[in-house]
């Protein structure tokens, strides 16, 4: 019986967990979409919108409710049990990768420690990894199903263009996964943490600079944005994959975009940036003083103000570089990104052998 | 080939130095300019709350004006549907009665006064052609509605406000009316 209630405990923390950062994740990326309009304005000397709500902060709630009441359309001619699950794909993995994500340290609550993070698994980068790869599968199967040539050509697009750039991002964390010695992302944020300056100089972007680079260009090619975007070009493909969508359907597909955007700044973060880790502060002297859940909260804010700053990145970069052509994209992925990928993780090797022998 | 005229440049097209084809400055310094725009000035006017000043000599709907005692100017000439390239303007004159002092500066008046805003192409020939100061144009605008007859406007949506029912509304149409003819 003892056993029993430990175990309903937890699963009740875990769910209430997962509930919050779903919620969380969605109303970010709600958020992110009035973000990147709002970018894109101030960076062409307008205003944006401002129109519902105050500073139009209702917007995004008013788009949402708009794809709620159109019409939803399924052609004739597609395949109708994959056309629906399409974006649910994308969504769903969309929103998988934030179970490994720790977005903070642990915090008490009724004698209870409870970390803020759904699952510590041993392999979370290599999860990471298998999920990020199944998300190819939402725009493939959405493209293909649809039965138009546009949503077609832009699904063969983006699966080459994800597969291709998935193995450069792979290359380019080996190296980093060779200085942490583990894949488990919980285990790279406290090494990171260790290090001298309150933790900031244990970031790992200060030891893998090209690596960070090469990460974040691949990750800009995941998430299919600019100048990446060559599976919704929307001059070339009309709209791309979701062509056919409308409705929610069409919601889930550009949600999925920006859950994805949110996920991938985390992931960014947590491997590059120290995740919750505050700079130029001792966490484990403040929270001698302060009380570990306050410092579990600032930790939290402090993760979540890097991510604030690589959404902004996406944006910035979108409104500022043109598209790739396609062969472009191509030879960038294949012949530049991966043997630099190669090279930093040989030199990172040799770094590694030549202080530790 | 022998080049046609003595204008042809030839261009020196170098292939692209080692930075160059790194493209990362150059993303950066792209970069930098999109930043720096969001700190500049923003051309958007917030339309229905803040408006853009218009120019003296703006040519916007018509209004039919009132003297100090809020007699009608008009005496139905005509001179106004004649000038009117776009024929947007029709009138019936008749006769002041000895009781409507008041109301008519003249002995004539406009009986029916109508102008056809889907018609008229606002070129402002009516109010040079007015020799009683009785039309001008004024500064507004973008009228809306639902159907093709409510933009023939008759003296109703006309005449600018009585300036002994409202002193204010006749003041600023009057106001607008004098600050044009000092332009």
């Amino acid at each position: 019986m003892e056993m029993l209630q430990v175990d309903m405990m937890l699963i009740l923390e875990k769910l209430l967990l997962i509930g919050g950062i779903i919620t969380f994740s969605l109303v970010i990326a709600m958020y992110t979409t009035y973000a990147e309009r709002k970018v894109a304005a101030v960076m062409q000397d307008r205003v944006g919108p401002n129109r519902a709500g105050p500073f139009g902060l209702l917007q995004p709630l008013a788009d949402g409710l708009k794809l709620f009441f159109k019409e939803e359309i399924i052609p004739l001619t597609s395949n109708k049990l994959l056309f629906v699950m399409g974006p649910a794909l994308s969504m769903v993995t969309a929103m998988l990768t934030s179970a490994v994500i720790p977005w903070g340290s642990s915090i008490h609550i009724f004698g209870r420690e409870v970390s803020l993070q759904i699952a510590d698994v041993n392999i979370g980068i290599l999860y990471v990894f298998g999920v990020v790869s199944l998300g190819v599968y939402g725009i493939m199967i959405g493209g293909w199903s649809s039965n138009n040539k546009f949503s077609l050509i832009a699904a063969v697009r983006g699966a080459s263009q994800i597969i291709s750039y998935e193995l450069a991002m792979g290359l380019s964390l080996i190296a980093l996964l060779m200085m942490t010695g583990s894949l488990s992302m919980k285990t790279i944020v406290e090494q990171q943490m260790s290090g001298g300056w309150g933790g900031f100089l244990g970031w790992n972007v200060l030891y893998q600079p090209l690596g960070f680079l090469i990460f974040l260009i691949c990750v800009f090619a995941e998430c299919n944005r600019t100048p990446f975007d060559l599976p919704e070009a929307e001059n070339e493909l009309n709209f791309g994959y979701h062509q056919e969508y409308s409705s929610m359907k069409l919601g889930f597909y550009l949600f999925a975009e920006y859950v994805n955007m949110f996920i991938s700044s985390a992931v960014v973060s947590t491997l590059f940036f120290g995740g919750y880790d505050i700079p130029f502060i001792n966490e484990a002297s403040l929270a001698l003083s302060w009380g570990d859940n306050i410092v579990a909260m600032l930790g939290f804010v402090s993760l979540f103000s890097k991510i604030a700053f690589f959404l902004f990145l996406f944006m910035w970069v979108r409104w500022t570089i043109p598209r790739f052509r396609y062969d472009q994209l191509m030879d960038l992925g294949w012949k530049k990104l991966i043997p630099l990928a190669l090279a930093n993780m040989i030199i990172t090797a040799i770094v590694i052998l030549w202080f530790n022998k | 080939m022998a080049s046609l005229t003595n204008r042809v440049k030839v261009l020196e097209q170098q292939p692209l130095s080692f930075m160059e084809r790194l493209y990362l400055p150059a993303i950066i310094k792209g970069m930098a300019i999109t930043f720096s725009h969001i700190f500049k000035k923003k051309a958007t006017i917030r339309y229905p709350e803040e408006k853009r000043p218009f120019s003296p000599v703006f040519r916007g709907l018509q209004v039919l004006n009132r003297d100090e005692e809020g007699r009608e100017n008009c005496t139905a000439c005509g001179l106004c549907a004649v000038a009117c390239p776009a024929e947007a303007i029709t009138m019936e004159g008749a006769e002041r009665q000895k009781n409507e002092e008041h109301l008519y500066r003249e002995e004539k008046y406009a009986a029916k006064y109508e102008i056809n805003m889907l018609r008229c192409i606002f070129c402002g020939l009516c109010e040079e052609a007015c020799p009683k100061d009785a039309i001008y144009l004024s500064e507004t605008f973008a009228p809306s509605n639902f159907t093709r007859k409510s933009f023939i406007y008759s003296k109703d949506e006309l005449l600018i406000p009585h300036p002994i029912n409202d002193k204010q509304g006749y003041d600023a149409a009057r106001v607008s009316r004098v600050e044009k003819l000092k332009k």
